[in-house]
């Protein structure tokens, strides 16, 4: 009998560098199953003396590609899982995973016509990618805002598709923030998220949004605080932390 | 035959005092994870309560909770999202303790934990029994912050770590186990690390049909 979540073998069909630091591996999936955007897999490693590393992956591409996922990976100093994705492994080989897991950090929640209000924090963008790129799939035009804050311009993931989308789509929105250095002539944010910026962000939408903060434990504490402070009701504040995981 | 990734091998052998449950990795950090925005409780509206199949419920402010006898606790901790930490240092009041102040109904064998801002997570009875489970009030020799749960969390060190319910307000006896908020989206009924149960597929009573499974 075949379990919902089993393990199985994927191929790496294709590896794209978005940064330095951080790669998109295209998986190609023997039993592929659709997902929610903000969905993640498991990836498994195993050593030859049977140890086994785990790690957990946000899926970055949307369902509507189907037969394969992308995971986008960020490189962490002495990372176990992450260090062996980037040197270990090439197009072609394999490698096991199971999902799609996590049923409440996904977009559409409720209504998909609802203002939406993405926040991410380095490769906390990656979930927020897959529902930008859902929306952009299925047709949908709910006004939307990705705030998006990185510390320096060659830490922007996905940076070209995410400028292609807001210069063809007017209802999306896209407001970069450098907390260490902008590029030269830059005239956006420069700073840590603050209140003014998420004001300001809010103010962009027609109506209360349903935000998605994703991002490392500071920035989502301190962007779930001054959401709340917003006047935004908890239950439309979805929140997805991580320090590094290796 | 299981699958191999030729030329992956372990990077960080722990120390051989300390048994890293299944895919699971030593982290020396605390890291916080969370569904929403973090509770803040004043400290002069918290309560905690016992109710559901009891014959007397039971009520503590926080006075009245901080004057029950307190013990440390040092365990080995496990996070479903695969980080381990090894010797955390509480403070806080055993569940054994707390169950001495009512008198359960035969029929209660299991518990939801309930919390300030919502979230809710189940467990068997018999998890909080016999020194495996507590309400920790102080953390490395602090009160316990709130982005990790505080004034109280629910400290249940033997299965991951989502069962240790953040902000907890209270636990409910049942009869019959019920999913509380992670196990409604697809997280394990019970939970236990070494047994190495994440998700509801990987319970022994998991459901094999899709229409069950909402995950």
């Amino acid at each position: 009998m075949s379990r919902l979540l089993d393990w199985q073998l994927a191929t790496v069909a294709a590896i794209r560098p978005e940064t330095p630091r951080v790669h998109t591996f295209t998986l190609r999936l023997p039993q592929w199953t659709p997902h929610r955007a903000g969905q993640h897999y498991d990836l498994r490693l195993t050593a030859p003396d049977g140890y086994q590393a785990e790690r957990s992956y946000s899926i970055a591409s949307p369902p509507a590609q189907t037969g394969e996922i992308e995971l986008t990976v960020e490189l962490i100093a002495d990372g176990e899982v992450s260090g062996y994705l980037f040197e270990g492994v090439a197009v072609g080989e394999q490698l096991e995973v199971r999902g799609p897991i996590g049923g409440y950090f996904v977009w559409p929640a409720r209504s998909p016509e609802a203002p939406l209000l993405l926040v991410a924090g380095g490769s906390g963008v990656v979930p927020l990618m897959a529902m930008l790129r859902h929306r952009q799939r299925a047709g949908l035009r709910n006004p939307a805002v990705l705030l998006f804050s990185i510390r320096t311009p060659e830490e922007v993931i996905y940076q070209q598709e995410l400028e292609a989308l807001a210069a063809a789509d007017s209802s999306f929105i896209l407001l970069l923030s450098y907390t260490r250095q902008a590029p030269a002539g830059w005239a956006g944010y420069q700073r840590r998220l603050d209140a003014a910026m998420l004001a300001e962000a809010v103010a962009h939408l027609p109506g209360p949004p349903q935000c998605y903060v994703c991002g490392p434990t500071g920035l989502v504490e301190r962007a779930a605080t001054l959401l709340q402070a917003q006047g935004l009701p908890d239950e439309a504040i979805r929140t997805e932390r991580f320090g590094p995981t290796g | 035959m299981p699958f191999i990734n030729k030329g992956f091998h372990a990077k960080r052998p722990t120390d051989g005092a300390h048994k890293l449950p299944p895919g699971q990795y030593e982290t020396e950090d605390f890291p916080v994870l969370t569904a929403g925005p973090t509770p803040r409780i004043p400290l002069v509206n918290w309560e905690f309560r016992l109710e559901g199949l009891v014959e007397n419920p039971a009520q503590w402010s926080w006075n009245e909770f901080n004057a029950l006898p307190m013990q440390s606790f040092n365990p080995d901790i496990h996070c479903v999202t695969k980080w381990s930490k090894f010797d955390t240092k509480w403070r806080g009041v055993s569940l054994d303790t707390l169950l001495e102040h009512v008198q359960l109904k035969p029929e209660a064998r299991f518990v939801m934990a309930f919390s300030y801002g919502g979230y809710t997570t189940n467990l068997p009875l018999a998890d909080l029994r016999n020194g495996r489970a507590f309400i920790g009030l102080e953390y490395e020799g602090k009160p316990l912050a709130a982005e990790h749960g505080g004034p109280a969390r629910l400290v249940v060190p033997h299965l991951y770590f989502w069962k240790s319910a953040k902000w907890v307000q209270g636990l409910r006896f049942m009869a019959e186990n019920e999913p509380g908020f992670w196990e409604d989206n697809g997280y394990s009924m019970r939970g236990d690390p070494w047994k190495e149960e994440r998700y509801r597929s990987d319970d022994a009573d998991a459901p094999t049909d899709s229409a069950s499974f909402r995950l």
